[in-house]
C-alpha cells in the first residue's frame, strides 16, 4: 500500500510540472499586452521596452519558464502587474475565504447528498425518494450563479434573513453561497449513493448478512455502505474541482474575498502572474483532492490495496 | 413433534408482477426430523431457492409468502414481526449460499465477518468471540485458522471461502442449516469435502440440514429423504433409497435417466423434452402434462400428492394405476 501511495505522489509531481506548462503556454497564446495595460496606452516606446527587459519578457520562452518553475517550487509566483504585491502572498490571504467556502458547501454536498441518498434507497419508489430525487435533478440542472443569485435576492434582499455580502458577515455569510454552491454536488452525490446503495443491496453478501440476523438498518451500515461509498468518493474527488469553479461565481456573487475574485480581478486587469498562480493553485487542490480519492480507496477497498 | 426440527405445511409463496401473481411456491409442505439431511432436487426456476428463502423469511421483492405456516421447533416463523425473525436467523436457523465468491463481503475480513454472526446473538466480549471463531475454523477443516482470520475473501480459494460460509452458518449451533446449492460452484473434489463436513457436523452439532440441489449425485450421496420438485410443486416424495430404486412420478423418472452412469454404453443422453414452463402460463392440470411422455385425459385434472407406499408419495395420477396393477 505504502509504494502505491509514494507512486502516485511521484506522478503527482510530473503531472503539476505538465500542468504548469501547459498554463505558462495558454497565458502567452492569449491576446493583450500586459506592459501596455501596466503603463498605460501612452507610455513611449523605450519605456515600453525597458519595463520588458526589466520583467524578463524578452527571453526565450524557456528560458521563462525555467525561471518560473524555479520560483514555483521556492514558493515565489512572481508579483502582481496590477496589485503590486507578490502573488503568493495575495493568495495565501484569500485562500482561507475559498476554504471556509468549500468546506461548507462540501459538508453541504457530502452530508446532505449521501444521508439523503441513503434514505432515498432505502424508502426507493417512495414519496421521500421522489421528493430528494426531484430536489436533487433541480440541483443538479439549475447552475450555480442562478441557484446563488435567487437565493441572495429572495432570502437576503427580500426576507433579510441572511447579509448581502459575505466579506464582513462572519459564518453566517457563509450560509447562502455554501448553499448555492453544494446543492448541485449535493444533488448528483444523493443520486450516485441512491444508485450504487440499490445497487449493493441486491448483492449476495447482503444476503449473508440478513441470514446472520442483521435487521435492514445494520446491513446498510456495516456491510453496504462501504462497498457503495467507492463510486461516491470518486465523484466528490471529481467535484472538487467543479466547486472551485463554482467558487469563482458564488464568491464574485456575495463578494467574498478567495482565490475566485482573484482569478477573476486578475483576468479583468491582464494580470498574468496572477492568473498563473490563482490557476496553479486551484491546478494543485484539484490534483491533490485526487491523490487522497486515490489513497482512501486503498484504506476501504483491500482488493485495491493489492494492485500496483 | 418433539423430534420435528421443521414443519412446512401449505406453504405457498408468489411474486407479484405487473404481468400477474407467479406462483413459485405451490402448496409445498416438508418435515425435517431431527438430524437428518433432507434434499429438495428439481430443474432451475422449480421453487427450491424460493421455499428456502420462503423459510428463512429472505424473499427477494416483490416476492411474498402468500399463505401456509413455518413451524420451527414448534415456533411459527410466519407469526414473528421482521425484528423477531432477525434474531431466530443466524440463532436458530441459518443459511449458506451457491456461490461463495460473492458470498462474502469483500470489504471486511473474512475472520470478522464470521465474528459478527457470534456477537450478535451472544452476550461475549469479543476476545471470547475470536476464540469461539477460531475453534469454529477448525472445526469446518480451516488449516492455519490464525492466518485466515485476516484475509480478505478474495484471498482465500472457493472451496476455503464456503468453509467460511458453513463456519459462519454454523458458529451459533443453529437448529436448522438450509444450503442452497452449496457444492455448485465448486470442483467435486471440494465438493465431495464440503459435503462431508456437512455431514460431520449433522452428527456433531445436532443440526438439521435442507440441503437444495439439481445435482441428484449429489442428493444420493448426503440426503435421507428426498423431495422432488417441479413448478413450483411437490411431485414426488420418498427417502432417498427408494426415489432412485423406485421413482414414480415420469419427471423423477426422466431426471434419473438423464444422469450418465459409467456402466452405461448407450452414447445418446436421455434428456426429458421441453422446457420448464412459464409461471405464468401454466397448463391445466398436470404442470408436467405437456413434457410427460405417458400423459393421458386424467392428466388435464388438479393432481394430488397420493401415497403409494408408506412416506412415499407422488403426485401423478398414473402411479395409482401402476400401484393397482
Amino acid at each position: 500500500m505504502v509504494t502505491n501511495i509514494v507512486k502516485r505522489i511521484l506522478q503527482t509531481v510530473l503531472i503539476l510540472i505538465g500542468v504548469a506548462l501547459l498554463i505558462f503556454l495558454m497565458l502567452r497564446i492569449i491576446p493583450g499586452n500586459a506592459i501596455l495595460t501596466m503603463m498605460g496606452d501612452k507610455t513611449n516606446p523605450e519605456a515600453v521596452e525597458r519595463m520588458t527587459a526589466e520583467l524578463g519578457l524578452d527571453k526565450p520562452f524557456y528560458v521563462q519558464f525555467w525561471m518560473y518553475i524555479k520560483g514555483v517550487f521556492t514558493g515565489d509566483l512572481g508579483t502582481s502587474y496590477s496589485l503590486n504585491r507578490s502573488v503568493s502572498e495575495l493568495i495565501s490571504t484569500s485562500f482561507p475565504n475559498t476554504v471556509k467556502l468549500a468546506i461548507a458547501a462540501a459538508l453541504v454536498a457530502w452530508i446532505v447528498g449521501i444521508i439523503c441518498g441513503i434514505i432515498a434507497a432505502v424508502k426507493k419508489n417512495g414519496i421521500i425518494d421522489h421528493l430528494f430525487m426531484g430536489v436533487s435533478l433541480l440541483g443538479v440542472s439549475v447552475p450555480v450563479f442562478m441557484v446563488a443569485m435567487v437565493l441572495q435576492y429572495l432570502l437576503a434582499y427580500k426576507l433579510q434573513w441572511f447579509p448581502i455580502s459575505s466579506g464582513n458577515a462572519g459564518w453566517v455569510g457563509y450560509i447562502l453561497p455554501a448553499i448555492a454552491l453544494g446543492w448541485n454536488s449535493a444533488g448528483s452525490i444523493a443520486r450516485l449513493t441512491r444508485s450504487t446503495l440499490l445497487e449493493v443491496l441486491q448483492e449476495d453478501y447482503i444476503d449473508t448478512a440478513r441470514a446472520k440476523g442483521y435487521r435492514q438498518l445494520y446491513v446498510i451500515i456495516r456491510h453496504a455502505l462501504r462497498n457503495a461509498v467507492l463510486p461516491v468518493i470518486t465523484m466528490m474527488a471529481v467535484q472538487l474541482s467543479s466547486l472551485l469553479s463554482g467558487a469563482v461565481i458564488c464568491e464574485t456573487v456575495f463578494s467574498i474575498n478567495g482565490i475566485g475574485r482573484l482569478a477573476v480581478a486578475a483576468i479583468e486587469a491582464r494580470d498574468i502572474p496572477l492568473l498563473q498562480g490563482t490557476v496553479l493553485f486551484s491546478t494543485v487542490i484539484v490534483i491533490l483532492g485526487n491523490l487522497l480519492a486515490d489513497c482512501l480507496y486503498s484504506v476501504l477497498d483491500p482488493r485495491i490495496r493489492k494492485e500496483v | 413433534m418433539k423430534n420435528t426440527t421443521l414443519l412446512v405445511e401449505h406453504l405457498s409463496a408468489s411474486f407479484f408482477t405487473g404481468r400477474g401473481e407467479i406462483k413459485a411456491v405451490n402448496d409445498v409442505s416438508i418435515t425435517v426430523p431431527r438430524r437428518s439431511i433432507i434434499g429438495i432436487v428439481g430443474e432451475s426456476g422449480c421453487g427450491k431457492s424460493m421455499t428456502a428463502r420462503s423459510i428463512m423469511r429472505l424473499l427477494k421483492y416483490p416476492g411474498k409468502i402468500v399463505g401456509g405456516s413455518i413451524r420451527l421447533m414448534g415456533k411459527e416463523l410466519t407469526a414473528l414481526t421482521d425484528a423477531e425473525m432477525a434474531n431466530v436467523r443466524g440463532e436458530e436457523i441459518s443459511m449458506i449460499f451457491q456461490e461463495p465468491m460473492t458470498s462474502l463481503n469483500p470489504v471486511m475480513k473474512v475472520g470478522k465477518q464470521v465474528q459478527e454472526a457470534i456477537l450478535l446473538h451472544r452476550k461475549i466480549t469479543k476476545k471470547e468471540a475470536k476464540e469461539e471463531v477460531l475453534r469454529m475454523f477448525r472445526e469446518v477443516g480451516i488449516s492455519e485458522p490464525e492466518k485466515r482470520y485476516n484475509c480478505y475473501p478474495h484471498e482465500l480459494s472457493g472451496g476455503l471461502r464456503q468453509r467460511i460460509m458453513i463456519a459462519m452458518a454454523m458458529i451459533c449451533r443453529p437448529k436448522l442449516l438450509i444450503a442452497d446449492e452449496p457444492t455448485t460452484a465448486l470442483d467435486v473434489t471440494v465438493e465431495a469435502q464440503i459435503l462431508e463436513l456437512m455431514k460431520g457436523l449433522r452428527d456433531t452439532v445436532d443440526t438439521s440440514i435442507v440441503l437444495i440441489s439439481h445435482n441428484l449425485g449429489v442428493i444420493a450421496e448426503v440426503c435421507d429423504y428426498v423431495y422432488v420438485m417441479y413448478a413450483g410443486q411437490i411431485v414426488e416424495q420418498a427417502d432417498t433409497f427408494t426415489l432412485f430404486e423406485d421413482p414414480r412420478h415420469p419427471y423423477t423418472k426422466g431426471l434419473m435417466a438423464s444422469v450418465k452412469s459409467l456402466e452405461d454404453k448407450n452414447t445418446v443422453l436421455e434428456t426429458i423434452h421441453g422446457t420448464v414452463p412459464n409461471l405464468l402460463e401454466l397448463p391445466e392440470g398436470c404442470a408436467f402434462s405437456p413434457r410427460c411422455g405417458e400423459v393421458c385425459e386424467n392428466c388435464r385434472q388438479a393432481q394430488s400428492l397420493i401415497e403409494v407406499a408408506p412416506n412415499h408419495l407422488v403426485r401423478c395420477y398414473a402411479s395409482k394405476e401402476v400401484q393397482h396393477g
